[in-house]
């Protein structure tokens, strides 16, 4: 019985989550704004989990979260208002739209694999020096997707792409349910899977010997480069999955939602929740997104007190919230009552 | 059919910069032998092995590993030909346990890859307990098992070498480096070391290549001993000849580590 439990209790809970959220959200129980808010943290958590892979589990230093996330916000925006929605640079739809539905989840993860390709292109010339570079040239693709977003005068420019409401609401009139919270639900929970199988794996514990010293790695016979390589397209990936949902959630994308602050704002979340914690980026992502949420009527003195929280926490707790430890660590007794892999 | 050595070096030179670190070495080691490289500090004996384990691209000459050429490989790949070390300052995963700094350097032979590993495929399942499994055994073999889910820093410092030497043989390499093994042992330790090395060598099919500052180390387990100073091999033969070299003595003169 207990280990019935203890293999299924995740399983059993998850699913009971995601049911009611998904039932409130039908019945109209939380309200539109708490249910965005909801999907946020949803999509912080991917942003906040993915980048600890590469900042925390790999010990590099990577600063332009935000630009794979445009990438892939983009991709499927374009993607999915091609596909299934009229509009007057696109025409009309070229699927039927009741099909909307059931190719949501691949649209995303197209977002995602050419976010992915984005992370091997920036990937690849990081190899030839070390340390600060990968930082830079982050930072560098960060600004340049965005200014060339910019430019695309077909897809919005800096005025941005919208289009994606209509591909939600086609998805709503073939099957009344709140499909984006499902929708937000399902990816999040996969990331973390995806993210925790990976960890867990010896395939994937080379990127924590590469982060403790990369030299042993190598003569040990790890591929670092190619273990370097998946990692950042992993990472990078699921950023850009984080960004196609976003677009989703808000029906509107601007290359401005997806510069260096909002890059900012994925470290801040990871270095709150502790380097190399899979449960400290989850809990830091939902705390982070509260946050802000309080913060919101501040405006933009909001970004003086951000700054300001990472400072102290620096001072009073530079490992962040969990350190490098797992929830289970802190509490060995939780792992008699789940298991997660 | 003549087999070919476990290594050979031809007219290996190192250059950094304007210091020639390594000028003219050449060596062979045949199946099963046990050889000691020794000179003074900064002689250039771990550029050697960094040469050999493909860290750095000699500037000039060959290295052959089982009769193939090094050249142009990458670290992970000269392994991969059967070569495993330890390092002159232990370089274990000290944030890893003991065990899954075993089974970290099985990368090289996983056989599965990264959708495997999400999806747990088969071979996923296979792979990773076959190797949990050899690890374990291994760890057993040499009484490290009760720590395998300790971290090294929690070991004392002589199993910590230990735990380096076994992570290197895990590789099943025909050719074990062994920098400087018995640095910062104790007496007792140091023996233990020793039968240590001798037992490895007399169990597993592999040829080691030791450097050791300690002459009484290398004078009781190796059959073949070269002396290197400034890059330059001064002396080289069977291990009682070498110590009585007077060039190897001036060399050493005031080096209080014989
Ligand atoms: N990567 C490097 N760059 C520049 N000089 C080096 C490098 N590696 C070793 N050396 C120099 O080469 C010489 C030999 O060093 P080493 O092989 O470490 O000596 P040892 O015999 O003590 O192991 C030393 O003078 C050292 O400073
Ligand atoms: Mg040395």
């Amino acid at each position: 019985m207990k280990s019935l439990l203890q293999r299924y209790s995740v399983q059993l809970i998850l699913i009971t989550l995601g049911g009611l959220i998904t039932y409130l959200a039908y019945e109209e129980a939380i309200g539109l704004y708490t249910l965005s808010v909801l999907m946020f943290m949803g999509v912080n958590i991917i942003l906040s989990t993915s980048l600890n892979l590469v900042n925390g589990n790999m010990g590099e230093f990577s600063c332009g979260h935000a630009g794979f996330m445009c990438v892939g916000a983009y991709v499927s925006s374009i993607l999915g208002v091609l596909l299934f929605a009229k509009d007057k640079v696109f025409g009309a739809p070229l699927i039927n739209p009741d099909l909307a539905l059931y190719f949501f989840p691949l649209i995303i993860l197209t977002g995602g694999a050419a976010a992915a390709i984005t992370g091997l292109l920036v990937a690849l010339p990081s190899y030839k020096t070390r340390g600060d570079y990968l930082a830079i040239i982050t930072i560098a693709a960060n600004y340049i997707i965005i200014s060339l977003i910019e430019n695309l005068g077909v897809i919005g420019g800096s005025r941005g792409f919208m289009g994606m409401k209509t591909v939600v609401n086609t998805m709503n009139d073939t099957f009344d349910l709140p499909w984006m919270v499902i929708w937000v639900f399902i990816f999040t929970v996969g990331c973390v899977w995806a993210l925790r199988r990976y960890n867990s794996s010896t395939f994937g514990k080379g990127v924590s010997a590469i982060c403790q010293d990369e030299v042993a790695a190598e003569i040990m016979s790890v591929n670092t480069n190619k273990i370097k390589t998946i990692t950042f397209m992993l990472s990078s990936g699921l950023a850009g999955i984080a960004g196609g949902l976003f677009a989703y959630i808000i029906g509107y994308v601007n290359p401005g939602s997806f510069n260096i602050l909002k890059s900012t704002e994925v470290l801040v979340m990871v270095y709150l929740g502790g380097m190399a914690s899979l449960s400290g980026a989850v809990l830091s992502a939902i705390l982070f997104t509260i946050l802000l949420e309080l913060l919101r009527p501040l405006q933009i003195i909001k970004w003086v007190v951000i700054p300001l929280l990472l400072i102290i926490l620096m001072q009073f707790r530079p490992e962040g919230i969990m350190g490098n430890r797992e929830l289970s660590d802190l509490f060995p007794k939780l792992k008699r009552f789940y298991r997660f892999k | 059919m003549t087999t070919a050595p476990i290594l050979e070096i031809r007219n290996l030179t190192q250059h950094f910069g304007g210091l020639t670190a390594i000028s003219d070495f050449n060596i062979k080691l045949k199946n099963n032998q046990m050889a000691g490289l020794i000179g003074p500090n900064g002689a250039g004996k771990t550029t050697i092995f960094n040469l050999v384990s493909g860290f750095y691209q000699p500037s000039q000459g060959e290295i052959f590993i089982n009769g193939k050429p090094t050249a142009g490989l990458k670290p992970h790949k000269v392994t991969a030909l059967g070569v495993a070390r330890t390092f002159q300052n232990i370089r274990l995963w000290n944030q890893m346990t003991v065990l899954d700094n075993i089974k970290v350097a099985q990368h090289g032979k996983l056989g599965y890859g990264f959708f495997d590993a999400l999806m747990r495929t088969k071979v996923y399942r296979e792979t990773e307990d076959r190797i949990n499994h050899e690890a374990y055994e291994l760890l057993k073999v040499f009484e490290l098992d009760k720590f395998a889910d300790d971290f090294p820093t929690n070991l004392p410092y002589g199993l910590q070498r230990k735990l380096e030497i076994v992570r290197a043989l895990s590789e099943k390499p025909s050719l074990l480096l062994l920098d400087e093994p018995a640095a910062g042992l104790n007496t007792v330790d140091m023996h233990e070391l020793i039968r240590l090395i001798r037992w490895i060598h007399d169990s597993f099919d592999v040829t080691i290549w030791i450097i050791e500052h300690h002459m009484d180390v290398m004078m009781e387990l190796c059959d073949e001993l070269k002396v290197i100073d400034f890059g330059h091999t001064i002396a080289e033969g069977p291990a009682l000849e070498v110590q009585k070299n007077p060039a190897v003595i001036t060399a050493y003169l005031g080096d209080e580590n014989i």
